[in-house]
């Protein structure tokens, strides 16, 4: 088989999923056999000028330039995947729509607020279509295998459409809830294998919202443990504000 | 002969973190131009903050970089208990301290191995090295996946750690824990000992500016990381809360770049900075290693950066090793462990107020500051990254570098002047705060 082009962009992020991959010791170098690697800036000199089978995609889009430039990655990619929270679901950058973009600005770089423009953020899908999804902030890299896994072989990837509390419980975690203490854990997507409650932390929500999420459940948790919705909102505002901006391109 | 004409754009600096160009441009033998530009969109996370509970700042704020999220963290978290009047254990100080043992030594492993030496070694990216150096890229993988482990022990994960909160630790590590990671590092330290032999084997690029270099400073015989005055080769020593009088951030007319600049026209962080300011205290290996690179304070080679992260590595190492060992003879009191979220049941005192986190991070000091309203709710948030304390340096050392190099190639001067970037190791995605967007088009 001939190994795939893939190449790696990052747009307005962190670059820590970038790192995950680096961070995979010597695994990397057979993840690095199975494809062929032909651009990243983070981490090589190498450009190329042709069609990318596979583009990896980092960070949220965040104005004119970064939307110009997706557009144009997507139009030499074959296949796209989104890659961690701000690509998949505008992640932290997504706090920036909670505010007046000329308050945010002008807050941050003052006078000098005119060398920034800046738009709304937003995920990438909400820009151009993608083929695939790799959530998490950052992402969980035995996802992240399973999902190169399936790109090339050509099949879907499902990302598991069921709350993060089903593998919180199998962890055997003490509830949050019965510790007191508010999480997004029965709202989020699962496939981190409840990565933040087995280290003492509540869900914060970075995979973003399942599909369905039990409302009512939900709202019955919240009044039995005296937890406010204005809260919870606030809680899901960290990651999740761009869902307002409407999900489908 | 010496070159009169010269027009290098390097646009999206390569191996290193973050969007960055290098524009270069000489007329007639003047050079009219030498930036360093950052071109990274802007994420406002100063401004995002607000409105948020100081318990989540360290949350947010790690999420500003993946490569320092630990520092991040750990100057968050300073700032915050500063503002909420909490004191850490001592037992949290010293788990702190650990934690950020491992992040100089992920850091400064993945800059020396995978970003820097690359140029050294003739070659664009360590893609190559997998079939030249194929020992050397396993080796740098392997170090690298130890420090990951390490973290993933103690915190979580390295890339936005988990249970370092507000107070202490959600999770503390059993003893089971502390025997494996003491293992761990003391099976890391044969391919430490083969990093200092490649290292040693590295040639760097003969070139000197005198400048100041800032860091922290302390009264005690402990190379400071976490807690310390800020301090410079230049002798001045000021409070932490004083950090906006270090920093002095300013506007330069012709260019619109803020920058940093204390007692002369600009001023250095990171390892070399830190090397200068507290070379005595490194533990005696590092102390050795520097002896056999020939580094002394001061050094004014900005390329010898990656040698004195080298040296820190070594530094790092061998303390996380002491702090693990003193661990082992006065075990973790677990009734230390934190249940999160307790500030949303009251009960934990808030006051309004103010505070600064001052931390040594890979790529030298970093300030977050605070200020809460009486529910802990941040009003106003500042972050200086180091970069952009570094920015205007590199700036002034490009200009006195092209000069002294226009007998070589443009494509020569070109690879000097990004490997000059590359040494200052600089993180961009950092740079919320970052002005130096001047483009020119001809």
């Amino acid at each position: 088989m001939k190994k795939p082009n893939v190449a790696i962009f990052d747009f307005a992020c962190c670059e820590g999923c970038q790192l995950q991959i680096a961070n995979m010791g010597e695994d990397v170098l057979d993840v690095i056999s199975a494809i062929n690697i032909v651009e990243w800036r983070e981490a090589m000199s190498e450009k190329w000028d042709k069609l990318f089978d596979v583009a990896i995609v980092e960070g949220s889009i965040t104005d004119s330039h970064a939307a110009e430039r997706i557009k144009k990655i997507r139009e030499r990619a074959k296949v796209l995947i989104a890659y961690g929270s701000c690509a998949t679901i505008g992640g932290v950058n997504g706090m920036k729509n909670a505010f007046e973009l000329e308050d945010i600005r002008s807050y941050v770089y003052g006078d000098s607020s005119g060398y920034f423009p800046t738009e709304m953020t937003r995920a990438v899908h909400q820009v151009v279509p993608v083929d695939y999804f790799v959530y998490g902030c950052p992402v969980y890299i035995p996802e992240f295998v399973s999902v190169l896994k399936a790109v090339l072989q050509g099949i879907p990837y499902y990302v598991p459409d069921y709350a993060v509390c089903v593998e919180c419980r199998m962890n055997e975690n003490v509830c949050m809830y019965d510790r007191k203490v508010a999480c997004l854990g029965p709202v989020t997507k699962a496939g981190c294998n409840s990565w933040c409650i087995n280290n003492g932390n509540i869900c914060y929500g970075c995979r973003g919202m399942v599909s369905n999420p039990n409302e009512k459940g939900a709202r019955e948790v919240l009044s039995k443990y005296n937890i406010s919705m204005e809260m919870i909102v606030n809680k899901m505002n960290m990651y999740n504000k761009c869902r307002e901006l409407g999900q489908d391109e | 002969m010496n070159k009169k004409e010269l027009n290098i754009e390097v646009r999206y600096l390569t191996r290193v973190e973050g969007h960055g160009n290098i524009v270069v441009n000489m007329k007639e033998g003047k050079l009219e131009t030498c930036h360093f530009e950052v071109v990274e969109s802007p994420r406002f996370f100063e401004g995002m903050l607000r409105g948020r509970s100081v318990f989540e700042a360290q949350h947010i704020t790690s999420r500003i970089c993946g490569i320092c999220a630990c520092g991040h963290t750990l100057a968050s978290i300073q700032a915050a208990e500063d503002a909420l009047g909490i004191v850490p254990t001592a037992q949290t100080i010293k788990l702190r301290k650990f934690l950020l043992d491992l992040e100089m030594l992920d850091s400064h492993l993945l800059h020396i191995y995978l970003l820097a030496a690359p140029d050294l070694l003739g070659v664009k990216s360590f893609v190559p090295l997998i079939a030249s150096h194929n020992e050397v890229v396993r080796r740098a993988l392997r170090m690298k996946k130890t420090c990951n482990t390490l973290c993933d022990i103690l915190v979580g994960r390295h890339v936005h750690p988990i249970s370092a909160i507000v107070g202490g630790f959600t999770k503390l590590p059993g003893t089971k824990d502390i025997n494996v990671m003491l293992d761990m590092l003391h099976g890391m330290i044969p391919d430490m000992d083969a990093t200092i032999e490649l290292a040693l084997s590295l040639k760097f690029p003969e070139f000197e500016r005198d400048t100041e270099y800032v860091g922290l400073v302390s009264d005690d015989d402990e190379y400071p990381m976490l807690i310390g005055d800020i301090g410079s080769t230049d002798g001045v020593r000021m409070r932490k809360e004083d950090y906006r009088k270090v920093a002095n951030e300013f506007i330069v007319p012709h260019s619109s770049a803020k920058r940093a600049k204390l007692s002369r026209e600009s001023y250095a962080v990171g390892a070399l900075a830190r090397f200068n300011l507290n070379s005595e205290k490194l533990l005696p290996k590092a102390k050795a290693v520097a002896e056999a690179i020939g580094l002394k304070p001061k050094c004014i080679n900005p390329y010898l950066n990656t040698a004195a992260q080298l040296i820190e590595s070594v530094h790092c190492l061998d303390h996380a090793v002491c702090i693990l060992e003193d661990i082992r003879r006065n075990p973790l009191n677990y009734q230390e462990e934190l249940v999160v979220g307790l500030n949303e049941q009251h009960l934990i005192p808030v006051r309004a107020g103010s505070g600064v986190g001052a931390v040594e991070v890979p790529r030298g000091i970093l300030f977050h500051s605070y200020q809460t309203d009486e529910n802990g709710v941040i009003m106003n948030a500042d972050c200086i990254i180091p970069t952009n304390q570094n920015t205007g340096n590199i700036e002034y050392d490009m200009t006195k570098l092209v000069p002294e190099i226009l007998h070589k190639t443009e494509k020569e001067i070109t690879l000097d002047l990004e490997m000059l970037v590359r040494a200052y190791d600089p993180c961009i995605s950092c740079s919320t705060h970052l002005l130096d967007v001047q483009f020119i088009n001809r």
